[in-house]
């Protein structure tokens, strides 16, 4: 039982954290949010040439071939930031795919690429009636021609205006809710019938609908075994679920430590409030709510690569529930504590609570993740 | 980074688990299961299985007869103790007074009493608190005056857990009635068989008596009943409150009582259907389980700090796990409560002739309400959650 990081873990933690620390102050984050894309890609060839955009690819595949506690490290370090750039859509989704279950030849076709900074993916799931089911897909992809036809509409896709190329969910046989007949395809952004309508979310990142429409793709585009991808997409959103835990760590803290540093320089009555028992108290909550997630993305981390599904996938419906209960506690207390000021645009506060919000939501929120854990029966059984 | 045991920390656990598989009295653990009352004799009887075994006073230093194990070690005997379950080992002696009489204590204290503890010859009890005296502990006003070879003691002391059993107290007292509150007490042991020490039990919401008033009336006490040096009483108190801190979130406890809960909730039905089917049953019993899960890695993250810590403080992380071992460990007892419906309601009177028989509905559903009365005493001692928060503000955020 360690909890400290290792000579190399320690050196990537100082390299991400000294690149945003230097090229990612607030005032450049807003510049960079106010650009066309909407995020850096000067900034993204320099997470380029650290290796963080091949962080979990093997060395052949141009990567460093970390794990799950080097993502942690790194998406910590761009919650604290609030780094706007697509790396979890490209690295650890739509990467990820490939990385854990894609050909030889997809590897050596995709993962360079991305870890050069050359290319960004799309992990496209969402649907309208899907709300957080990973099951639940109405897009089809029908046998045609040697290759597949792919129809349907994908919603809420994080990066899906900019990516290159997209991996696609989509039914292959049986009905809406089954979990059996699931693919997962590679699809080229620029394809013909694919038409995507971007815009930015709550929390400034990019999004977009995109419709596919008699999209054809090549049958050496599909990842793992057609009709068998629904554990795929399990596991793909499982290392989305453990990545956006770290990356919560990052926030919570900072919003914490925010707090904090504005209890001890906001004067009012003649004093400064940190005097006052009950804001002292409240902030001490919020640093339990962030410990306490800490807690279980350490755990989230540990258990994203378990084979057993269901162990796992209790585990991190587990882990995303606190996350989610923690980040809407800290992140409300932190604007509340802050009074009016944290209510305004200009200072960083409100867009860590933005953050923190929508990280709740992703891939099922506190409240659906929590029924989830109780389906599978929780921790402990019946005495 | 790894959260794994390493080989040898999973073959002690398998060591520790089988032991108290093999050696909990059953009836013991069957009352601890249903959330009954321990007599005297189960937890003198457990303890000296304890003692037979070597792991009494696993955490005092090995000379005096500890075990030498690391913060890990110390933490997966703590864990699977409680989730045997197997009662723990009664705080006052071992936890307590122990390692203030080897930290503090003369060479002839702690050779007469640090075995005797160990064995739980002597029951010891605590007399920290007084009616006047709460968070406040400094503001004590029970008083030890020398009179020649002996302390004359006067005031009186309350919350005194099991002091109806106890052979020994050790008490606070003002030695020094001119020095700042803190600077003029003492820390002085007293037998309770001693002249002027009345005891009078109260009554807690949950029906039971477990705590005392202790009055001292002209209580002569000898003078080499002293631990330590006279006025600095208050520094050893410290010491006390800040020594043992693994297993104060009691989440081996919590694991258990959720598993009984689980248990429950299968038997009791809700609407035609089994509670634990109840969506908004089962959604509550899941948060819990969850909010353990983190609490037992924050824990393991307190205990690894340990491990490496050098400058023998208390870490104030403790106090995270006060404050949300407790609040978990309520929130389980009202669960429990709320699983057997109205047969929640029936009270057995302790005091009443015969038995503590339930009156109406399930065996098991008599001690649920009351735990969960008396539970709520688990967030005002050993320092109240808001003496805990304060902590954290002063020791960790520095506000």
């Amino acid at each position: 039982m360690d909890f400290e990081f290792s000579e190399e873990q320690q050196l990537l933690k100082d390299s991400i954290e000294g690149l945003l620390g230097d090229k990612y102050d607030f005032e450049t984050r807003k510049k960079i949010l106010a650009s066309s894309d909407g995020w850096s890609r000067e900034i993204w060839k320099q997470y380029a040439e650290l290796g963080v955009l091949g962080l979990p690819f093997s060395e052949a595949h141009g990567g460093i071939e970390g794990g799950p506690v080097e993502t942690m490290i790194v998406m910590a370090a761009m919650g604290n930031a609030l780094a706007l750039e697509p790396y979890l859509p490209t690295v650890v989704l739509a990467g990820g795919s490939i990385r854990r279950f894609g050909s030889d030849a997809q590897k050596d076709k995709y993962l360079p690429e991305i870890a050069a900074g050359n290319l960004t993916g799309a992990f496209a799931h969402t649907e309208r009636q899907s709300r957080y089911d990973l099951f639940d897909v109405k897009t089809t992809a029908k046998a045609a021609g040697g290759g597949f036809i792919l129809d349907g509409q994908k919603n809420v896709v994080l990066n899906g205006d900019q990516a290159d190329f997209i991996v696609v969910t989509a039914r292959v046989s049986g009905n809406q809710r089954d979990k059996d007949g699931l693919g997962l395809f590679i699809v080229d952004a620029k394809a013909e019938g694919v038409s995507r309508r971007g815009y930015r979310t709550q929390d400034g990142l990019s999004a977009a609908e995109i419709q596919f429409s008699g999209v054809k793709v090549a049958a050496d585009q599909v990842i793992g075994k057609l009709g068998a991808a629904y554990p795929l997409i399990e596991q793909v959103v499982d290392d989305g679920i453990a990545a956006l835990c770290g990356e919560a760590v990052g926030v919570l803290s900072a919003l914490t430590e925010a707090t904090t540093d504005y209890l001890r320089t906001r004067k009012q009555f003649g004093v400064n409030i940190g005097s006052f028992q009950v804001l002292q108290h409240r902030n001490v909550e919020m640093l339990i709510a962030a410990e306490q997630a800490k807690s279980m993305t350490f755990l989230a981390t540990m258990m994203v690569n378990e084979p057993d599904a269901a162990t796992r996938r209790k585990t991190m419906s587990a882990a995303k529930t606190q996350i989610g209960r923690s980040a809407q506690f800290v992140g409300e207390q932190a604007i509340q504590l802050h009074g009016g000021i944290g209510m305004t645009m200009e200072l960083k506060v409100g867009h860590w609570f933005k953050r923190a919000t929508a990280i709740d939501i992703q891939f099922g929120d506190a409240d659906y993740h929590l029924e989830q854990f109780g389906n599978m029966g929780g921790f402990e059984s019946a005495a | 980074m790894d959260l794994n045991f390493t080989k040898e920390e999973i073959a002690f656990r398998d060591e520790v688990r089988d032991f108290f598989a093999k050696n909990v009295p059953a009836e013991t653990r069957r009352k601890l299961i249903e959330g009954r009352k321990l007599e005297k004799a189960d937890i003198v009887d457990w303890q000296r299985i304890l003692n037979k075994k070597g792991w009494a006073v696993y955490q005092w230093p090995k000379e005096y007869g500890g075990t030498g194990w690391s913060a890990t070690q110390k933490y997966i005997f703590l864990e699977e103790l409680q989730r045997a379950p197997a009662p723990d080992p009664l705080p006052f002696g071992v936890s307590m007074v122990g390692p203030v009489i080897y930290a503090f204590g003369n060479e002839q204290q702690k050779k007469h009493f640090l075995p005797r503890i160990a064995n739980l010859d002597d029951w010891w009890c605590q007399g920290f608190s007084e009616p006047g005296a709460g968070s406040d502990l400094a503001g004590l006003s029970t008083k030890a005056v020398r009179e020649g070879d002996h302390w004359i003691i006067n005031g009186q002391k309350t919350w005194t857990t099991l002091a109806q059993y106890a052979d020994w107290i050790f008490v606070l007292a003002r030695t020094d009635t001119k020095a700042k509150k803190q600077e003029g007490i003492s820390f002085i042991l007293c037998d309770m068989k001693t002249p002027g020490i009345t005891v009078r039990p109260i009554q807690l919401i949950d029906g039971g008596k477990e705590v005392n008033e202790v009055f001292f009336d002209n209580v002569k006490v000898p003078y080499e009943n002293l631990v330590g040096q006279e006025n600095r009483g208050w520094d050893y108190a410290k010491f006390l409150l800040g020594n043992e801190r693994t297993g104060i979130a009691r989440v081996g406890i919590s694991k258990e009582r959720i598993r009984r809960l689980k248990e429950l909730a299968k038997v009791e039905v809700s609407g035609g259907k089994p509670m634990i089917e109840d969506p908004r049953f089962r959604a509550k019993i899941s948060q819990v389980e969850i909010e353990l899960k983190a609490l037992e890695m924050t824990q393991m993250r307190v205990v690894a700090a340990e491990g490496t810590r050098r400058d023998n403080k208390p870490d104030p992380a403790s106090s995270i796990l006060k404050i949300k071992g407790s609040e978990i460990q309520q929130n389980i007892t009202d669960l429990l409560m709320e699983v057997v419906g109205p047969f929640a309601l029936p009270f057995a009177d302790e005091d009443a002739a015969g038995s503590n028989a339930i009156p109406d509905g399930p065996d098991y559903a008599a001690p649920l309400a009351p735990a969960y009365f008396n539970y709520r005493k688990v967030s005002i001692y050993g320092g109240s959650n808001e003496i805990q928060k304060n902590i954290i503000a002063k020791a960790i955020l520095g506000l």
